[in-house]
């Protein structure tokens, strides 16, 4: 009847977003008292070191925690969905809450179906928990999920996983799983451009979950021979 | 030869920027640039880039300038209405969360990266960064905008926690002269602006009184004509 003198166009939809603000590996071990998560506190913008002291990890609930990798605004909008069932659980008050592994299992289909709709949560997640045996699971932004004894994400998958494969034992202690996340820690800071020296471990046990505070860990730069005033050969530790 | 219509006639206004926010002890002080560009055009030389949300809480803004006009415009309307609600004043938790909450909610549409700050009864001083992306970080001080890049060095070796309202707002014009000298997208003036208990004190720091530095030369006989 009359043609519209303005043509409407609407904005363009692209949801299929770019992470921004990023976190690198989280590792995950199962042990003989249940499963420890680390992972560094860095979140950088691109190739800067932007933000020292970011949380990782987090608690659900009272037995699970979730590690995660990839942009932080989106593990903030998982951590805020967890919240509220975890308040659910709590206001129910029928004496039953979700397990690690339901957690695991919903937070796969979340992660499918935002895929689906080419609109993801850009993140890789660890899931661990302990209840009434260990629990580790991973889940993905493509809706990827497994369980497995240990896990990395990120560029600990390259790194990190090969050094747990040659010591892991299902009942590793303690104090030897520890020292083995941070051996793993220690080379994602060698190695890894976007990794930090300032990491937390978390552990969860049929004691229940606790998150260690962020600490430094230590560095080696002079076994391999790198200060040069010492060396007869080349510059950079090679023997030519 | 530049033909008449330069790219800068069509380019978006963006603000170049330097922002920052710095909680001290009873307070928190916000600080800016006052730079707003069109392309290399720069379209507004004294900008105000610190935005009231609302009586105790301050926003800075850096990205595009439209886009954080409308973000702390939607934000102020909804505080105006959760203030009357609640019968007593918004927390600056509450504004960080709502402008997170735009932030993220339209991260593709968006290119804002902003710094909430203000006193509360609860928290007292407080600084909120919401960076691109819309991830929500509670910080003892934060920057943001281009001129930021040239300042983490600098902030990395000088910042202290528990500053005096004296010493913190000297640090953020300091820190604001320093990336106004290296950035070309931030320039102009200093304003900052002091929030606390006691309410609020706006501040200006003109740009040929600001510290100089490397290679700037102290005012002295302007003109050779003189």
């Amino acid at each position: 009847m009359f043609s519209s003198a303005v043509s409407t166009t609407s904005a363009p939809n692209t949801r299929t977003s770019q992470p921004i603000v990023t976190g690198t590996t989280v590792l995950g071990i199962k042990y003989a008292d249940g499963v420890m998560l680390a992972a560094d506190t860095l979140a950088s913008y691109g190739s800067l070191a932007r933000y020292n002291d970011v949380r990782r990890i987090q608690k659900v609930g009272s037995s699970t925690l979730i590690g995660a990798s990839g942009e932080i605004s989106d593990f903030q909008s998982v951590l805020d969905i967890l919240e509220g069932m975890t308040r659910e659980d709590i206001n129910l008050d029928d004496g039953y809450t979700r397990t690690p592994a339901e957690i695991h299992g919903y937070l796969r289909s979340v992660m499918y179906q935002r895929r689906n709709k080419g609109n993801p949560l850009w993140n890789q997640l660890l899931v661990a928990g302990y209840r009434e045996k260990p629990f580790l699971g991973y889940v993905d932004l493509i809706g990827t999920a497994y369980e497995e004894n240990f896990i990395a994400t990120g560029f600990g998958a390259y790194l990190a996983i090969p050094i747990i494969r040659d010591r892991w034992r299902a009942d590793l202690s303690e104090g030897e799983a520890r020292a083995l996340v941070e051996d793993c820690l220690r080379v994602m800071y060698y190695r890894d451009c976007r990794a930090s020296n300032r990491i937390q471990i978390a552990k969860a046990t049929g004691a229940g979950v606790s998150i260690s505070e962020p600490y430094v860990i230590s560095s080696d730069w002079e076994t391999a021979n790198f200060d040069i005033r010492h060396s007869t050969r080349g510059s950079d530790g090679s023997s030519w | 030869m530049e033909p008449m219509a330069g790219e800068w006639t069509s380019a978006a206004h963006s603000m170049g920027t330097t922002i920052m926010a710095v909680e001290y002890n009873g307070g928190v002080i916000l600080g800016a640039d006052s730079r707003t560009t069109t392309g290399v055009y720069v379209a507004n030389r004294a900008s105000d880039k610190i935005t009231q949300l609302t009586d105790n809480v301050y926003l800075c803004r850096s990205g595009s300038a439209a886009d954080t006009q409308v973000v702390s415009d939607y934000v102020r309307y909804f505080l105006n209405q959760h203030t009357i609600q609640l019968g007593r004043e918004a927390t600056v938790k509450t504004a960080a969360t709502l402008v997170k909450e735009l932030a993220y909610q339209n991260k593709s549409f968006l290119q804002a990266g902003m710094i909430v700050a203000g006193w509360d009864k609860y928290d007292g001083g407080s600084v909120y960064a919401v960076p691109l992306g819309g991830t929500l970080l509670r910080l003892p001080f934060a920057t943001g905008g281009s001129g930021s890049s040239y300042l983490y060095g600098f902030l990395d070796q000088a910042w202290r926690p528990q500053m005096s309202k004296d010493e913190a707002e000297r640090f953020v014009v300091k820190s604001i002269a320093l990336a106004i000298a290296r950035d070309g997208a931030s320039g102009g003036v200093v304003r900052t602006v002091t929030v606390n208990e006691h309410g609020v004190e706006r501040n200006f720091f003109a740009g040929d009184k600001l510290p100089l530095f490397h290679e700037e030369i102290p005012p002295g006989r302007n003109s050779l004509l003189a």
